[in-house]
C-alpha cells in the first residue's frame, strides 16, 4: 500500500475486521496530526474533555477554508437544513428538546421503558422465524429488521416501505464516512437525502391530518411552551432519527451477538441470569462500540490539550474506540468483561450531543441478546472474522452467518 | 506489635463506629467493608430510619412524585454493621475512646468516623417556632409534616429564607397551585450562594412563576391565633401578612454539640480535619484515630489557598466518606487527601442549577454560555484573575469542561469563544455578593478559616 497516514490507516477497509492494534499505535499520542490538518485524539480523558469542549463545533461551517479532504461530508445549502447533531447551541438545543418531546424526559419519562414488552414481541416474532433452519444470517435475518420494526412503528413510517427507504439509507451512510475521493459518494448522499426527506414530508403530511400514537404525529402537531418544528426542521430530524434510530443498534446487535460467539463464558453468563444484560451491553458499547469515531467536529479557537496546540478551525476526529480501549481509563481494556465496574465508555459519546436514542439502544440490545443467548441452541459462528460493511465510522459485519443445532420455543 | 501487625489486626478485627446514619455514615461503611475491613462495624443514627436521601425530600416529594418512605438511599454492598437506630451519640471521651450514647450505653472503638451533619437552623423565638403552622425541612418527618400542612391547602404559604432549600419549596408550592410569598434577607434569591446576578436571574424565575418574593426584608414576628395556630408574619419592612404555614429555611447548623468536651476542633463551623478526613484537637494537633466526612467536616482545600472550607453537598458527603474510610484502615503512606472539587445542583422552576467550584469566593462574573435573559446560560466566576467557580442554569452537560479550568486556575476572563456566541463581545461584571460579615442563610460552600493574606487572628473560645 502507499503512503499511509494515520487517517488512511483507520479508514483503510483492510483493518475493518480489527482497528484496534492501529489504535494502540495511534494512543501513542493523545493528538494525532494527519497530513490531511485533521486532528486525530485518541486517549479517553482527551477525547471526553474535548465532547464537553465548548470551543468544540458541530456545524460544518465553522470549518477554515482549506483543503481537507479527509474530514466528513458537510450539508450543502440548498438540500436540508443540518439536523441537531450538525448543530451547536442555542440552535441545537432547541431541536433536539423539540426532538425529545415525545422520546424521553422531560415529557415522555416512560415512553422507552414502557416498549419492552413490544421489543420482546418483534424479537420472539424473529427468532420463531428462524424455526428449523440450522444456519441463519444475524445480519439480515435478525439484527437489521428489529431496529427497523420498532424505528417505523416509534416514528409512523410503515414498515412496507422499508425497501423503498433502504437504498436511500445506504447511499446517505456511506457519505457519513470520511473518504479521499469522496465528491461522488457525498453528492449522491445529498441527493438520497433530500429523496428521503421527500418521501417522509409526505408522511408528516398525513400524520399532521391524522395523528397517531406516533413520533411523527406528536413532532407535526403537539405544541409546548416552544412552538413546534418548522416544516424543514422537522424532515431533517425524521430523515435523522430514522437513520439513526437503526443504523448504528443493528451494527451493536451483531457485535454484540459475534463477541458473545467469540466468548463463550460470557454467552452462557448471559444465558444463565438475564439480569446480567444491562452490564453485558454497557461493556459491548465500551469493547466494540458501533460508532467507531467522530469525524465531524472542528476547533473555534486554538485548544491545548496533552501538550499539543489544535488550531482554530481544524477538522478533528475523535476516535470513540480508541478512547474505549485506553488502558490509562480501563484496566485491560482488551478484554471484553461483562462484569466491569465504572464502565463510562464512550459508546454514546458525551455531552450536549451524547446519543439522543442511548435508552432505546441499550433495551432493544439488551432484548435482543437476551432472548438470542436464551433461545438459540449451540450456536457457532460460520466464518471469524466475519465479512464487514465498509463504514469505518459505523462499523460491524455485514453478515454473520451463524449455524445452530435448533431453536428453543 | 509493629505498625504493620496492628494493621492488620486493625483491619481484621477493629471496632469502628460511624456516629451519624445518613449519607455519608452509609457510603463510608460500604468503603470500609469494600476495602475488606472485616471488624465490627457499628452505625449510631439519632434518626429511627435506616439511610435515606435528603436532596428529593424539598423536590420529587413535595410534589408527590415519590413517598417519603421512597428515599431510602440505594445499597452499594452488605455492610453487616450493627444498627444503633434513634439513638443520639451524646459525648466523647478520647482518653478512653468511648463513645456515648443518650441511652447511657458506651461504646468502645479503635477508629471513630464523625458523620453527624447538620440541622435546619430553627426560628430564633422558641414560643413562635412551635407554633401549629411553622416548620422545616431536613428530615423525613418534617417532609411529611409540610405534606400535611399543604394538603390542608393554606390559603397563603410563607417560606423565610431564599436559598436552595427555600426556593425548592417555594417551586414545589407553587406546582401544587398554593399561593406563596418568600421573604429573603439579601438582594435576590440564591444571592448568598450565586452572587446577584444569578440571583436576579433567580428572582425572575420565581416571579414568572407567581411567587410574591420581597427581598431585602426580614420577618420579624410570626403571630399564633389562640388555638396555637400560626395566623400572621411581621415582615421588617412593617407589612403584616396573613399566614397559614411559614417554612423556615435559613440554612444549617453543624451537629457538634455532642463533641463538647471531647477536645476536638469542633464548633460551629463544623469539625477541623486536614485533608485526609483526620480531626483536629483544639490545639491544631491531629488525631490518629478520629475522621470525619460530610456536611459537619471542614477541611483545607489547596484549591482555595488551604483555607478551610464546609460543604453542604451530597457529592462531597459520599466521596469524603470513601476518602475517610479508606484513610481509617490505611497505613500513612497510602493514605490519600480529600481535594474533592465542590459541586452542587438544584432544581426548581423547572430548571436544572449546576454549580461547581466556590462561587461565594468570587468577586467577578462572566456569561460565556447561553444568556440571562432565556435562564439558559454558563457564568464562569473570576477570583483574582482566575476561574473560581461556574454555574449552570439547564447547561449541566458542560460543567466537567468547567471544574476542570477551575482546577486547573485558568485565568479569568477566561478567552475563548464558544459553541454560543452570543458571548462573545460581553465583559466581566461584578458577582454581587453580599458583605460577608452578614451572614444570609447559607452560601453553601464556605470557607471557614480566615485566609492567610489577613494579618489578624480571632480569638476563639473553646465554645465557639
Ligand atoms: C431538603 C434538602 C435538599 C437537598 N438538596 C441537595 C441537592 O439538590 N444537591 C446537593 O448536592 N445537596 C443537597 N442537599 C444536601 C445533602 O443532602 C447533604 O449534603 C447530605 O445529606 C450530607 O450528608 P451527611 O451524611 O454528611 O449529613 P446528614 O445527611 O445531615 O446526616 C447526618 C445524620 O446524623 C444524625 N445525627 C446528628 N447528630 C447525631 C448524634 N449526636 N448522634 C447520632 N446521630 C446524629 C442526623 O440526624 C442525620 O441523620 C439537600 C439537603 C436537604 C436537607
Amino acid at each position: 500500500m502507499p503512503s499511509t497516514s494515520p487517517a488512511q490507516m483507520i479508514t483503510d477497509f483492510s483493518v475493518r475486521a480489527d482497528p484496534y492494534p492501529i489504535y494502540a499505535e495511534l494512543r501513542r499520542q493523545p493528538v494525532v496530526r494527519d497530513e490531511s490538518g485533521v486532528h486525530l485524539v485518541t486517549t479517553y480523558w482527551e477525547i471526553r474533555g474535548l465532547l464537553q469542549d465548548p470551543r468544540i463545533s458541530s456545524d460544518a461551517r465553522n470549518l477554515a477554508p482549506g483543503n481537507y479532504p479527509m474530514s466528513a461530508a458537510q450539508d450543502d445549502e440548498g438540500t436540508l437544513p443540518p439536523s441537531f447533531i450538525r448543530l451547536d447551541p442555542p440552535e441545537h438545543d432547541r431541536l433536539r428538546r423539540l426532538a425529545m418531546r415525545p422520546f424521553g424526559p422531560p415529557h415522555s419519562p416512560r415512553r422507552i421503558h414502557d416498549m419492552h414488552g413490544e421489543l420482546t414481541r418483534i424479537v420472539t416474532d424473529l427468532i420463531n422465524g428462524l424455526a428449523g433452519r440450522d444456519r441463519f444470517d444475524v445480519v439480515d435475518d435478525f439484527a437489521y429488521p428489529f431496529p427497523v420494526t420498532v424505528i417505523c412503528q416509534l416514528l409512523g413510517v410503515p414498515q412496507e416501505d422499508e425497501p423503498r427507504f433502504r437504498t436511500l439509507v445506504d447511499a446517505v451512510v456511506a457519505g457519513l464516512s470520511p473518504a479521499e475521493d469522496a465528491a461522488e459518494q457525498r453528492r449522491r448522499a445529498q441527493q438520497s437525502r433530500l429523496e428521503l426527506g421527500q418521501y417522509l414530508a409526505g408522511l408528516i403530511e398525513e400524520h399532521r391530518r391524522h395523528p397517531g400514537d406516533d413520533m411523527l404525529s406528536a413532532w407535526a402537531t403537539d405544541e409546548g411552551a416552544e412552538g413546534r418544528m418548522s416544516l424543514a426542521e422537522l424532515i431533517t430530524n425524521a430523515v435523522l432519527l430514522l437513520i439513526a434510530g437503526h443504523e448504528t443498534t443493528v451494527n451493536l446487535i451483531t457485535n454484540g451477538m459475534l463477541t458473545l460467539l467469540r466468548e463463550p463464558a460470557a454467552l452462557e453468563r448471559l444465558r444463565d441470569d438475564p439480569s446480567t444484560a444491562a452490564a453485558a451491553v454497557e461493556e459491548l458499547l465500551r469493547y466494540e462500540p458501533p460508532v467507531q469515531l467522530l469525524p465531524q467536529r472542528n476547533t473555534l479557537a486554538d485548544i491545548e490539550i496533552a501538550g499539543s496546540v489544535i488550531p482554530k478551525g481544524a477538522p478533528v476526529w475523535l476516535l470513540l474506540a480508541s478512547g474505549n480501549r485506553d488502558p490509562q481509563r480501563f484496566a485491560d481494556p482488551d478484554r471484553f468483561d461483562p462484569m466491569r465496574q465504572d464502565n463510562q465508555h464512550l459508546g454514546f459519546g458525551f455531552g450536549v450531543h451524547a446519543c439522543f436514542g442511548a435508552p432505546l439502544a441499550r433495551l432493544e440490545t439488551q432484548v435482543a441478546l437476551t432472548e438470542l443467548t436464551r433461545r438459540l441452541h449451540g450456536p457457532q459462528l460460520e466464518a471469524d472474522p466475519p465479512p464487514y460493511r465498509p463504514s469505518p465510522v459505523l462499523r460491524g459485519p455485514r453478515h454473520l452467518q451463524v449455524t445452530v443445532e435448533g431453536i428453543t420455543g | 506489635m509493629t505498625a504493620d501487625s496492628l494493621l492488620k489486626a486493625l483491619r481484621e478485627e477493629g471496632r469502628i463506629v460511624i456516629v451519624g446514619a445518613s449519607l455519608a455514615g452509609l457510603r463510608a461503611a460500604e468503603q470500609l467493608r469494600e476495602e475488606g475491613f472485616t471488624g465490627s462495624l457499628t452505625l449510631i443514627g439519632d434518626e429511627p430510619h435506616e439511610p435515606y436521601d435528603r436532596p428529593p425530600l424539598s423536590k420529587q416529594v413535595l410534589i408527590g412524585r415519590a413517598l417519603p418512605e421512597d428515599t431510602a438511599l440505594p445499597r452499594r454492598r452488605a455492610i453487616d454493621a450493627q444498627w444503633r437506630l434513634g439513638v443520639a451519640a451524646t459525648g466523647l471521651d478520647r482518653d478512653r475512646r468511648r463513645v456515648r450514647l443518650a441511652d447511657g450505653e458506651d461504646l468502645e472503638y479503635d477508629r471513630l468516623l464523625i458523620a453527624t451533619g447538620v440541622r435546619s437552623r430553627p426560628w430564633p423565638h422558641e414560643t413562635e417556632a412551635a407554633l401549629d403552622g411553622v416548620c422545616v425541612l431536613r428530615t423525613r418527618e418534617d417532609t411529611t409534616r409540610l405534606d400535611r400542612l399543604l394538603s390542608r391547602r393554606p390559603s397563603r404559604v410563607l417560606i423565610i429564607g431564599a436559598g436552595f432549600t427555600g426556593s425548592e419549596i417555594a417551586s414545589a408550592c407553587r406546582e401544587r397551585g398554593l399561593q406563596v410569598t418568600v421573604a429573603e434577607r439579601g438582594e435576590s434569591p440564591l444571592v448568598g450562594a450565586l452572587g446577584g446576578v444569578v440571583g436576579d436571574v433567580a428572582a425572575q424565575l420565581q416571579r414568572e412563576h407567581g411567587v410574591d418574593l420581597r427581598c431585602g426584608v426580614m420577618v420579624t414576628a410570626l403571630e399564633g391565633d389562640p388555638g396555637g395556630r400560626l395566623k400572621r408574619a411581621h415582615l421588617s419592612d412593617g407589612t403584616v401578612l396573613d399566614v397559614e404555614v411559614a417554612v423556615v429555611a435559613l440554612g444549617a447548623v453543624r451537629n457538634t454539640a455532642w463533641l463538647e468536651g471531647s477536645g476536638l476542633a469542633a464548633g460551629p463551623r463544623g469539625v477541623a480535619c486536614d485533608a485526609g478526613c483526620r480531626a483536629f484537637d483544639v490545639h491544631g494537633i491531629v488525631t490518629d484515630d478520629v475522621f470525619a466526612a460530610g456536611d459537619v467536616a471542614r477541611t483545607p482545600h489547596p484549591l482555595f489557598g488551604y483555607q478551610f472550607l464546609s460543604l453542604e453537598h451530597w457529592g462531597n458527603a459520599v466521596a469524603q466518606a470513601e476518602i475517610a474510610a479508606h484513610n481509617m484502615i490505611s497505613a500513612g503512606s497510602q493514605r490519600r487527601p480529600h481535594l474533592w472539587t465542590p459541586s452542587f445542583w438544584s432544581a426548581q422552576f423547572g430548571v436544572n442549577i449546576k454549580s461547581v467550584g466556590a462561587p461565594s469566593m468570587a468577586d467577578e462574573l462572566i456569561v460565556t454560555q447561553g444568556a440571562l435573559a432565556e435562564r439558559s446560560f454558563v457564568a464562569a466566576y473570576g477570583y483574582q484573575g482566575r476561574v473560581i467557580a461556574a454555574v449552570g442554569f439547564d447547561q449541566a452537560k458542560w460543567m466537567d469542561f468547567y471544574r476542570r479550568l477551575i482546577e486547573q486556575a485558568a485565568p479569568f476572563p477566561p478567552g475563548f469563544a464558544g459553541v454560543d456566541r452570543r458571548s462573545a463581545g460581553l465583559r466581566p461584571v461584578p458577582a454581587g455578593f453580599p458583605d460577608p460579615a452578614l451572614p444570609t442563610h447559607g452560601p453553601t460552600v464556605t470557607l471557614t478559616g480566615h485566609s492567610p493574606s489577613e494579618r489578624r487572628v480571632v480569638f476563639t473560645p473553646a465554645r465557639a
